[in-house]
């Protein structure tokens, strides 16, 4: 059943066109990975699925539903959450205040909550610290579970491995296949080998446009396409 | 650890509840006319740097109309103690319309205006505040002009009101202080302060405050995570509007004036200003720390340097340095001193003190 569908999507921002042509269909359930080299569109592509850059012409469907013309914050109430690049964690805000600023009710469920504190142990150690004290790996389990404490639909993960050690790189794969169990990820990676450890479906994005979807298992075996794709020199 | 349980949390809760204290006696600890102008002055702008606290330091918006909040609620309480004389049902009707005045005003500048960027939202806010403020001088039928209006407070604040007579009908006394109507018109002004304050007080630890320190760190995530940013940005100003109209209410009953100067003025927009940054933005316990500092020093500063001109007159430079003419130099020296040693204000420094990295 498709979740999302991004129908032949334009986004500039100020004079330069950076989107040209974006035309997918996410599937519900599971990790969907948008792949692309450096520049290529895939956070501009998600910044315009949360409303914060206006997508002109073209249109963002949810659920059958078009949310092209929301404002973000109406779109995050429509149960997609935005865990952007640089962790977008408060820092001024302790780790108790940032998680329930994204509950609906300023109240945390315990179940839910218990479930984050088994995924990620730290932010139960470090609960009353200001955010702006964790590390960096702490600070993106922070920004996870923000989209995590209330059910979503849809959680869109911008670069989350990037410049974390290799061992909570694991821990987060972890967090990621665990989560993706109930709710849909779409996650944006340059990271190859996290993004094929996670994901079933796929596409790359290129200059702007979808350059090639199928599945993760399909792509993972064709050296040929990702060096086309995905490798610096092409 | 969190800012709230750190040394310096404690420090400056115990200093705060110290000057609440002196401020709950001061009738009877500094028992003259101007220790108690001094302290209902610093009660007033308590609220007045509290409100405007929500704005900069929680919110993160810069406005320039703060005054003219202030300002409405001084003169619609001025107008109609004029216009219907000096009785409750004035001090209700005209605290109300300048509450009315000042929300309708806030809202129309915050759905306009809030949308822009902070600098042409501050420029916005310094052109509407420049319009009241020559409009208050120019209409003078109404506001009484340059001259302002003076009028009479309420029956119960009047100096010869004998809150309780003793056997010879005559005003009593207690720990040597009159319990006369001056007596009520300052813990008027120390009550209904203090509510506003505690009310504010409370907003900013609600899940509310949590939002606006949200917005005012990033307005893009906050909005990613669900919230209306421009509608909270008005709201808290809305709020902040009318706790400013409520201060210029009360500060108008206790000096039964109301005039450009004192009410509308420029000068107090940077005095309000300096209090917030010299007590640290973004922390309530701030404003209190920040409005002693600043009333004080505007009071007492001169005599105190008349003191040590005095002092130190046999000495050369020093008493011509010293002389109470060149007071605001000395504020000047003496705010520069403080930012440099309380980049976050005094408030905001100590609290950070002793919280682990």
């Amino acid at each position: 059943m498709t979740l999302l569908t991004l129908n032949a999507m334009q986004t500039n921002i100020e004079q330069y066109a950076v989107l040209h042509d974006v035309t997918l269909t996410v599937p519900e359930g599971g990790v969907f990975v948008l792949l692309g080299r450096n520049g290529a569109g895939k956070t501009t592509t998600l910044r315009s699925i949360m409303g914060l850059w206006r997508p002109s012409p073209g249109s963002v469907t949810f659920r059958g539903e078009d949310i092209s013309a929301l404002h973000t914050a109406e779109v995050a109430r429509k149960g997609i959450a935005y865990v952007p690049e640089n962790m977008g964690v408060f820092g001024g805000l302790t780790i108790e205040e940032n998680l329930i600023l994204a509950t609906k009710t300023g109240k945390f469920d315990t179940a839910r909550l218990n479930r984050i504190y088994g995924l990620f142990p730290a932010l139960k150690t470090f609960w009353g610290k200001q955010a702006w004290s964790l590390s960096g790996g702490q600070k993106q389990m922070l920004a996870v579970a923000r989209a995590i404490i209330e059910p979503r639909d849809l959680i869109l993960i911008d670069e989350p491995t990037k410049g974390l050690a290799p061992s909570i790189i694991d821990a987060m794969a972890d967090a990621f296949r665990e989560i993706s169990e109930t709710t849909t990820i779409l996650l944006v990676e340059q990271n190859f080998h996290f993004a094929k450890s996670l994901g079933r479906d796929m596409a790359v994005i290129d200059d702007g446009r979808i350059a090639h979807t199928g599945s993760m298992a399909d792509f993972a075996a064709d050296k040929a396409l990702q060096d086309q794709l995905l490798s610096l020199s092409a | 650890m969190t800012e709230q349980n750190s040394t310096g949390a404690l420090i400056v809760k115990i200093t705060v509840l110290t000057i609440g204290a002196a401020l709950l006696f001061a009738p009877f600890l500094f028992q003259d006319v101007r220790s108690l102008e001094v302290a209902a002055r610093i009660c007033v702008f308590v609220v007045l740097v509290a409100s405007y606290d929500l704005l900069i330091g929680y919110t993160g918006i810069v406005s320039f109309a703060h005054t003219m909040f202030f300002g409405f609620g001084a003169y619609g309480a001025a107008i109609a103690l004029k216009q219907m004389g000096p009785g409750w049902d004035a001090v209700m009707v005209g605290g109300l319309a300048g509450m009315l005045v000042s929300l309708i005003v806030a809202v129309a500048i915050g759905l306009l205006s809030l949308r822009v960027k902070a600098i042409f939202f501050a420029m916005i806010t310094l052109a509407v505040a420049s319009v009241v403020l020559v409009l208050a001088s120019q209409l003078s039928d109404f506001t009484g002009g340059e001259d302002g209006i003076t009028y009479r407070a309420p029956q119960l604040f009047k100096t010869a009101t004998k809150l309780a007579v003793d056997e010879d009908g005559k005003v009593l006394r207690l720990f040597g202080v009159k319990l006369n109507g001056k007596l009520a018109a300052y813990y008027f002004v120390f009550a209904t302060s203090l509510a506003l304050f505690v009310l504010m007080f409370r907003l900013v630890g609600s899940p509310l405050g949590t939002v606006l320190k949200a917005i005012r760190e990033n307005e893009a995530r906050a909005e990613a995570i669900g919230y209306r940013v421009v509608s909270y940005r008005t709201f808290v100003f809305c709020i902040a509007a009318l706790a400013a109209s409520l201060a210029g209410t009360i500060y108008a009953i206790w000096l039964k004036y109301t005039g450009p100067d004192t009410m509308l003025s420029f000068s107090i927009m940077i005095d309000i200003l300096l209090m917030v940054v010299i007590g640290g933005m973004g922390t309530m316990w701030g404003a209190v720390i920040g409005a002693v500092l600043m009333v004080l020093a505007q009071y007492y500063l001169r005599d105190l340097m008349g003191a040590a001109a005095e002092a130190t007159s046999n000495l050369p430079i020093l008493p011509e340095l010293l002389n109470p003419d060149r007071w605001l130099l000395w504020l000047g020296i003496i705010f520069i001193l403080l930012v440099y040693f309380f980049p976050r204000g005094i408030a905001g420094t100590i609290m950070q003190k002793g919280i682990a990295k």
